[in-house]
């Protein structure tokens, strides 16, 4: 079969990342393509979550530059910067639902506020994207009424609101049971073949991030960089690093 | 540029054709994308119902140029009067993502008895409602009172749990911090008091009398009454938005596994550093109220400041100065049970964080007033 050429989506150059003086990682470069489902794995504590806000341009990089295609993120103006924001759909840890709203209105914020359509047409579109991560009929509840892995689905769902044309999850699958992860994890690849979308996930679930990644890096706390990267599978059979080694087999192969 | 054609070309087209007598082919062309100008679902109903020998939907999308949700909406609607009318749809000639999409979308059937009923309650049946809830919210509070007491008992025999420091933390917050916003208010009743009486007894040249009006006034009621309704508003909103942060957060839940009582551990410490505090505050209030009585009284009205304050001397006696404390003492057990006990009530969300907040203000305030006219009252009766 022949393989598509990649065509770069998310450029990281030089990225280092820092609380004040507290340099989290540093000089880290990647390249995100179209259609990939690229993993950011590493250790608890490693920067995962840190490097996606730098992404989602929730934090500004201490150094360095994040480009979607063209653009550099943190270069654009305002306008620019809400432009490519608006291309990006994001599922926190927690789902992050308004907790005010039902899990339409949840759906229906972003499509009021970026799209001229109507009341009905925005009620539709909720419904569809509901019906979609499998919610269909549980339109009028509030997220405090539903379970924990309905309300990463209905977060999945708010994400998927705009079409955006990347998504980022953040831990897609802590917290679930493994049926659950694993139809969770179905569907982020029903969702990238049919939609095409570029998918970012950030977990240490060993289970997901070989089921659908097929491109990663991995981030270390000690060496503070990337210190390894590409296919997940790959890396299981090809790398040398021992830390990365211990990782993808749960430290069964010890050092 | 490709980019900007796809936006220009900005509008969703449809054709619907018969090729064979039991067919309607829906054929899709330009941008079916949110935003555009797509065309109804209901035109291709007509287009059903115009043909009684239709058994068969086709879709043509040769000439589609984009598509997204939008498409998806209008896709579901047709196919949904379809399966109502048991017309076969050929999912065959639609985009492959779309097609996977829509298997997606109906893989999961609706779970039975999920959705929910929307009915208008009518007006006497929500009065009742609201009624029996109200008759149904009474044992609680009497409840919160009571557990509230218990832990009180248990402080006393020295089995409370609850860590000290936060106690002086709380102890900082409602007194030492409470200070600027308790000047300034008192400072301004007193002036504002000793204005008001200034401009009536002018009239009989009694003046030098402002000094018994403010005296009085404030020591007795108004200092006290001002005290209550700062800290409701400042600390009793702040008792109920921490209280009710850690209810939505599982932060209680967390205390109550762990076999702490959360009634000694949170309610029990707030309680004893605002029932300590408000007593102090309100007498820091009285002195004040009556330093802006007296810049009225020698500013304005030309009194010796000897005389002014031989006047408040002898006019405020320390019945009057006890009675002002105890009220202070009493608003203060108010303002915390109100903003403990809406803390605790508050629901799981963010906005009910607000409305037990909002509810403790005004449970305040309400207490507030009635136990002024109760002691008042009771002062009258007993001839205090």
């Amino acid at each position: 079969m022949n393989q598509p050429v990649p065509v770069p989506h998310i450029i990281v150059k030089d990225l280092t990342m820092a609380y004040g003086d507290f340099v989290l990682q540093r000089d880290m470069n990647f390249v995100v393509n179209r259609g990939d489902i690229f993993i950011i794995m590493g250790g608890s504590g490693c920067g995962k979550t840190t490097l996606m806000r730098h992404l989602v341009g929730l934090k500004e990089p201490a150094r360095g530059q994040v480009f979607y295609g063209e653009v550099s993120f943190w270069e654009s103006d305002k306008e620019e910067q809400e432009r490519i924001m608006r291309q990006i759909g994001i599922l926190y840890q927690s789902g992050a639902l308004w907790s005010s709203m039902t899990l339409a209105e949840n759906i229906a914020l972003p499509l009021r506020e970026y799209t001229d359509l109507n009341e009905a047409a925005i009620r539709e579109i909720a419904s569809l994207k509901l019906s979609l991560v499998g919610l269909k009929g549980f339109e009028d509840f509030y997220p405090s009424e539903i379970s924990g892995g309905m309300r990463k689905r209905a977060g999945l769902a708010r994400a998927m609101a705009l079409d955006p044309e990347i998504l980022f999850f953040d831990e897609l699958s802590a917290g679930l049971d493994p049926i659950s992860a694993r139809l969770l994890d179905d569907l982020v690849l029903e969702i990238r073949e049919s939609l095409g979308s570029t998918i970012v996930v950030v977990t240490h679930e060993l289970a997901s991030i070989f089921a659908i990644g097929n491109n990663s890096i991995y981030l270390d706390a000690e060496a503070k960089t990337i210190i390894a990267r590409g296919n997940p599978r790959k890396l299981l059979e090809e790398s040398q690093n021992p830390i990365v080694r211990r990782f993808l087999t749960r430290g069964e192969q010890k050092v | 540029m490709k980019n900007a054609n796809f936006e220009n070309a900005g509008r969703g087209e449809l054709n619907l054709s018969q090729p064979t007598h039991d067919a309607l082919l829906i054929s899709f062309s330009g941008s079916w994308k949110m935003g555009n100008a797509l065309p109804p679902a209901e035109k291709v109903i007509e287009g059903m119902e115009a043909s009684s020998t239709i058994r068969r939907i086709a879709f043509d999308t040769q000439n589609l140029t984009g598509w997204d949700s939008g498409l998806l909406a209008f896709l579901i609607k047709v196919i949904d009067q379809c399966s109502q009318r048991t017309l076969m749809v050929d999912k065959t000639g639609l985009p492959h993502g779309v097609q996977r999409l829509l298997a997606l979308a109906s893989a999961v059937p609706e779970r039975a008895g999920a959705r929910k009923e929307t009915t208008q309650e009518p007006f006497l049946s929500r009065v009742g409602t609201a009624t029996i809830e109200l008759g149904r919210s009474l044992p609680e509070v009497l409840a919160f009172i009571g557990e509230a007491f218990m832990a009180f008992l248990k402080l006393f025999t020295g089995k409370a749990r609850f860590q000290r420091q936060d106690l002086w933390v709380i102890l900082q917050q409602t007194g030492v911090q409470a200070l600027p916003i308790v000047s300034l208010i008192s400072l301004l009743v007193g002036l504002i008091l000793a204005f008001v009486g200034a401009v009536q007894l002018r009239m009989f040249g009694a003046q030098i009398y402002v000094a018994d009006l403010v005296g009085i006034g404030m020591v007795r009621v108004l200092g006290a009454v001002m005290t209550g309704v700062i800290m409701a508003g400042r600390t009793g909103a702040a008792f109920a938005g921490e209280l009710g942060t850690m209810q939505v957060n599982e932060e209680i839940d967390a205390l109550r596994t762990l076999g702490i009582p959360p009634m000694e551990f949170l309610v029990l410490p707030r309680m004893l550093a605002l029932m300590l505090m408000m007593p102090l505050l309100c007498l820091y209030a009285d002195l004040m109220g009556l330093l802006g009585g007296l810049i009225v009284g020698v500013g304005m009205l030309n009194l010796n400041l000897m005389e002014y304050i031989n006047e408040t001397q002898s006019a405020v006696t320390l019945t009057n100065l006890w009675i002002g404390i105890f009220h202070g003492g009493v608003f203060g057990v108010l303002v915390a049970l109100s903003g403990c006990l809406r803390g605790m009530q508050c629901g799981r969300s963010a906005s009910a964080v607000g409305q037990a907040t909002t509810s403790a203000v005004v449970t305040g305030i309400v207490c507030i007033v009635i136990a002024t006219a109760i002691i008042t009252l009771i002062c009258e009766v007993l001839g205090i």
